[in-house]
């Protein structure tokens, strides 16, 4: 009881008209943003618009906005009761009545009582005041203690990020032994495995623009134009001269390689943002021209009709053409549709594979010194004889050959592709990848694409939140984590004269 | 000839709007050297912004046309100016000092937030307004072909030229401009001199968000349309501007913007409409590999 009493002795007096100031102006801002956007909605309605108005909810952010900020200053200031006695049973009550709604269907009656219209909103509120219940109940244990960025980025380092790395020799071979049976585990249906295709796709894609952005630095905004070129130049060399996968595949890679080089050219003097803008600007001038282009790309409409991969020149269909063998009958299984999506499984699992191989040992090769090197000072680099010129092009080639491998195997699944498909968010999403991820790390990219397009996949039902959850991550994960998820790397060298190795720690 | 000329007027409208949304990007830039890419989000909202406020005052009955758009004006840039300042409070000011990706990258995840936030609240549909002005002059009557000037265009411009003035006073002449510039040269210099350096930030955003909001009234009621994407492109070329001008020169963001506006109107006019935006993207990739500090910009010289 002594700790106890010296430990409230020792609290700052509260001055409440502080306080309430405080929480006023956070529930002023709040109201001031909501009334515009939340309160009054724009309808359609015959020759024009209105507005409708919905105050209900801005009053209701409002009084949140009041009241969490309350909770958050007095937790601050060493005073968790208040705030779990409050926080606790409301985000109690309101997962009952969301449970309740949920399992009984609202015919009940009880929907009235949430604050919300919609049910998702009022999950995020149980969910919220849950966090501060939790967080209460934390500092009722720990002392409150001011713990600088800095501080908490090198313990983040410590707890998280390092034995995840260190657990990578590990997790890998498991992740990867898990891809390879999963289309053979009783849970793997149609959607599971599509989900899977997409998450690694995106991997693959993580993995080449790793070497562009994490290993040479060189920002690229624009990198959906190679993934473009390269389901272009698929499915034009499929359509036009019957093709099939396996030949056009190594074309596509050179066609999204040579546009590298394309770009590559005029933008080898920028830095930094300038250069991330240059390539967003030339990854929008290709979706323009293969919008407008129609002789050549036939424009919005797309192109259809494109082959599908086949094994071993066996195809995936149920009724061939008489006197053809297909994968079926050749080895007398049964036709079955999610034979085509295990194979595309596959493919795309080999072709990760293979970035992955390739980048990691790519790193140990004189020209990935280079580009880290020119990452880190250009102008000592140009001092010491690398040639900034072919190191950096050598990057976006590379980087942008994979983006075509990629992008063919994106034509191939689909069937069908349009200008649509390549605009500047998918650019976003797979640089969001490999920063979140922490740039440079390869488990990193995995466990980002994971987080950033598996998830969200799993959630369709929440499709219209979807997008709006995306964005709120990345800002969430880079204020949390501005060097990414597992940006930590252990020293590849030590002295080998270090007296105390087991010293630390 | 004539035809020149009214491209000359709409070139020029529509730099003015660019020019406007390019001093918010030209500013933080200058400032704490990111791109805020949300910007473009920030002109959108500020667009949604009117056209609600449009919609209630003809609720209320408000008839007289300047005293509703004065009332618009106010009211957008008063509201628009808290987003800019809460997008800097959320998503900025804890980053502070973090690799400069991490900000990029928080500014996208920003962009793409309040564009599906404006979605979600709004709807996806495009919103429609009246023409709120209409009329104007017309001259050099030929045949067929006639130039005109529309009162909407003369609001626009002469609307632009008063705030550029009152801007230009503002940046030169009061305290919180002397703040700024001086921010603007050194942040860790300005701190040990006194400046609140956080509330400088915080005041740039505001201004930024402010301005943009001007142009997001001039879109809706130049256009008549608007949409939660409209805020995307009009971003990127307003941060072409602003490189083109040479990126932290005001003056410059203006230039930029002006530029822009009539080069996108004479390709439209003389070339092709499809690829208005392909000539706008060459043109930023050719001042940035000759002139890659822009037109008025100071040389950056980088040291090892």
């Amino acid at each position: 009881m002594a700790v106890a009493s010296d430990a409230a002795t020792a609290l700052r007096p509260l001055d409440p008209a502080y306080v309430l100031k405080e929480a006023g102006a956070v529930a002023a801002i709040v109201f001031a943003l909501s009334i515009s956007l939340v309160g009054f909605k724009t309808e359609d309605v015959p020759g024009g618009i209105t507005v409708v108005t919905r105050f209900g909810a801005v009053a209701i952010v409002t009084v949140i906005a009041f009241f969490g900020r309350l909770g958050l200053i007095l937790l601050r200031e060493g005073r968790p009761f208040p705030v779990l006695v409050t926080a606790l049973p409301f985000a109690l009550a309101l997962f009952a009545l969301l449970l309740w709604d949920q399992l009984f269907a609202p015919e009940i009656g009880l929907r009235r009582f949430l604050p919300f219209g919609d049910i998702i909103v009022n999950w995020l509120l149980a969910i919220f005041a849950a966090i501060l219940a939790g967080r209460a109940a934390w500092t009722f244990r720990h002392e409150p203690r001011e713990q600088s960025a800095e501080e908490r980025e090198k313990k983040m380092d410590r707890v998280v990020a390092a034995p995840v790395q260190r657990a990578a020799r590990l997790v890998g071979p498991l992740l990867l032994g898990f891809a390879i049976i999963l289309p053979f585990l009783p849970i793997a249906d149609r959607r599971l495995l599509d989900i899977g295709i997409l998450v690694m796709t995106y991997i693959m894609l993580g993995w080449g623009l790793n070497v562009v952005v994490g290993l040479a630095g060189l920002l690229d905004l624009g990198y959906v134009a190679f993934y473009a070129v390269g389901a272009y130049s698929y499915a034009l060399l499929a359509t036009h001269f019957d093709l099939g996968f396996w030949i056009c595949l190594p074309f596509a890679g050179i066609m999204a390689a040579f546009a590298g080089i394309l770009l590559g050219f005029p933008v080898l003097r920028l830095r930094g943002d300038y250069l991330a803008i240059v390539t967003l600007g030339f990854g929008e001038m290709v979706r323009i021209i293969l919008l407008n282009w129609y002789d050549f790309t036939n424009g919005p409409d797309g192109i259809s009709g494109i082959p599908r991969p086949s094994f071993f020149g066996l195809p995936f269909v149920r009724n061939p053409p008489e006197g053809t063998e297909t994968f079926h009958s050749f080895f007398g299984l049964s036709y079955s549709p999610i034979d085509r999506i295990i194979f595309l499984y596959y493919v795309i699992l080999l072709l990760a594979l293979a970035t992955n191989a390739f980048t990691l040992r790519l790193r140990k090769l004189p020209v990935s010194r280079a580009w880290e090197a020119l990452r880190e000072d250009e102008t000592a680099c140009r001092s010491l004889g690398i040639n900034p010129r072919n190191t950096k092009l050598t990057a976006f080639a590379i980087g942008a050959m994979f983006g075509g491998f990629g992008g063919s195997f994106f034509a191939t699944r689909q069937g069908f592709i349009s200008p649509e498909s390549f605009t500047f968010i998918e650019s976003a999403i797979i640089l969001a990848i490999v920063v979140l991820g922490g740039m440079g790390s390869q488990i990193g990219v995995v466990f980002a694409a994971i987080l950033l397009i598996g998830l969200p996949e799993f959630f369709r039902e929440l499709q219209q939140f979807r997008m709006l959850a995306f964005g709120a991550t990345m800002v969430t994960i880079m204020i949390w984590r501005p060097r990414g998820l597992l940006a930590h790397r252990e020293p590849t060298i030590h002295l080998s004269d270090e007296k105390t190795p087991t010293g630390h720690n | 000839m004539g035809y020149f000329l009214q491209q000359l007027i709409n070139g020029l409208t529509l730099g003015m709007i660019y020019g406007l949304i390019a001093i918010g990007y030209t500013m933080v830039y200058g400032i704490i050297g990111m791109i805020n890419f949300a910007h473009g989000e920030i002109f959108m909202i500020s667009a949604f912004i009117s056209i609600i406020t449009f919609l209630v005052l003809g609720l209320l009955g408000m008839g007289w046309v300047p005293l509703a758009l004065v009332l618009i004006l106010v009211t957008t840039m008063l509201l628009t100016a808290v987003y800019g300042w809460a997008l800097e409070r959320v998503a900025y000011r804890p980053l502070r000092g973090s690799p400069r990706l991490a900000a990029l990258i928080t500014a996208i995840g920003m962009s793409i937030f309040l564009q599906n936030y404006v979605q979600l609240l709004q709807g996806a549909r495009i919103k429609p307004l009246q023409p709120v002005i209409s009329g104007g002059f017309r001259f050099l009557s030929e045949s067929d072909f006639s130039v005109n000037l529309s009162y909407l265009q003369i609001f626009i411009i002469v609307l632009t030229i008063c705030l550029m003035l009152g801007f230009t006073a503002l940046i030169n002449r009061t305290a919180l401009g002397r703040a700024q510039r001086a921010c603007e040269q050194d942040l860790g210099m300005a701190a040990l001199v006194g400046i609140d350096v956080d509330r400088t930030i915080s005041l740039t955003f505001v201004m930024g968000a402010a301005l943009a909001s001007v142009a997001g009234l001039m879109f809706l009621l130049n256009y008549g349309v608007i949409d939660f994407y409209i805020g995307f492109l009009a971003g990127i070329k307003a941060f072409t501007a602003a490189v083109l001008g040479g990126i932290g020169s005001l003056p410059g963001a203006m230039l930029g913007g002006l530029l822009i506006g009539l080069i996108e109107a004479f390709w439209s006019a003389y070339f092709t409409v499809e690829y208005k935006d392909v000539a706008v993207f060459s043109i930023m990739i050719l001042v940035l590999i000759f002139r890659p500090t822009g037109l008025l910009g100071k040389p950056d010289i980088e040291k090892v």
